[in-house]
């Protein structure tokens, strides 16, 4: 009788624990994330293109930094070498 | 601007471009892989206020020694920083029509951040408006200095007084939830660095380009 009795309050308190635990549980639905894109390796050709644009306009900064030294050096040749503002 | 400084940039910018959309991120509701926006969004708003405070200290230096090369710095780092804001603005934008709910939320640092950008853009209708050109300098080189004042509470302390639904605002500094993840912030502050660093090489040409028609200009007159 005893033992069945205390068999019982566990089961009543397992019971009330995965009550307590139900939003918890409910809860830890996952979050979507990209995880097809990902696993498909499409992502790479995103990061592929990004690249591509970068490096583009990076490309073009460096030839108009190129081309203001040009103009830099062939203004500085005209004035003479002390021609700093 | 040195030459190791530009490398860096790009280096720096690749490097969050790759890493920023291939390493793992806090699976979040709500933001989900909008979270990458970080890497993005964020480094426009902080390069925007490192180009400013270049500028600032440019303009003391004008104040303090007259020269046109420090007001050349001056308004081109606002010029490059505008921009920087103006990018920064229309990210969060899309950014918050797609977790906020709508474009524009009327949250505290976002309407801090169309202020500012109204502040800035009234330091150009001031030089439009003054013909002497050392008047011109002078004179905007001391509202630049009341614009960054004002930028300052507008952006970092009225968001933090009231509610923002900006991250780590509304009481709270600091990153908070982004904070618990120390492999974003592996990204984030390269990328910050990153896009500072390009901010301020673009602000450079546009210096430099300024200095060549000073130059230009000198030469007709004499």
């Amino acid at each position: 009788m005893k033992n069945f009795q205390i068999l019982n309050m566990t089961r009543i308190i397992r019971l009330v624990m995965a009550i307590l635990m139900l939003p918890l549980i409910l809860n830890a639905q996952p979050v979507e994330m990209a995880d097809t894109m990902r696993s498909e390796g499409k992502i790479y050709v995103v990061v592929a293109i990004l690249l591509l644009i970068f490096a583009g306009l990076i490309a073009y900064l460096v030839m108009l930094d190129r081309k203001i030294t040009k103009i830099e050096k062939r203004l500085s040749d005209e004035r003479g070498p002390d021609a700093d503002l | 601007m040195k030459t190791w400084a530009k490398i860096l940039s790009v280096v720096l910018l690749v490097y969050t471009i790759v890493a920023g959309f291939l390493f793992d991120v806090p699976r979040l509701n709500i933001v989900n892989e909008s979270i990458r926006s970080l890497y993005f969004h964020v480094p426009m708003w902080f390069g925007m206020i490192a180009l400013f405070t270049v500028s600032l200290g440019y303009s003391i230096l004008y104040l303090n020694k007259p020269s046109l090369k420090f007001d050349a710095y001056a308004v081109e780092f606002v010029h490059t920083g505008i921009v920087l804001n103006l990018l920064g603005l229309t990210t969060g934008m899309i950014w918050a029509n797609y977790t906020w709910g709508s474009p524009w939320h009327g949250d505290p640092k976002q309407n801090g951040a169309a202020i500012s950008l109204l502040i800035y853009l009234a330091y150009f209708v001031l030089r439009g408006s003054i013909d002497n050109e050392d008047q011109k300098a002078r004179l905007s080189a001391v509202y630049n200095i009341f614009a960054y004042a004002a930028m300052v509470p507008l952006l970092f302390i009225i968001p933090r007084m009231t509610s923002s639904m900006h991250p780590g605002n509304g009481g709270n500094p600091g990153f908070n939830m982004y904070d618990l993840d120390s492999q974003m912030r592996l990204v984030f502050y390269p990328a910050v660095i990153g896009w500072g660093l390009l901010g301020a090489w673009i602000a450079t040409l546009r210096v430099r380009i300024r200095l060549i028609n000073e130059k230009l200009s000198n030469l007709e007159h004499d």
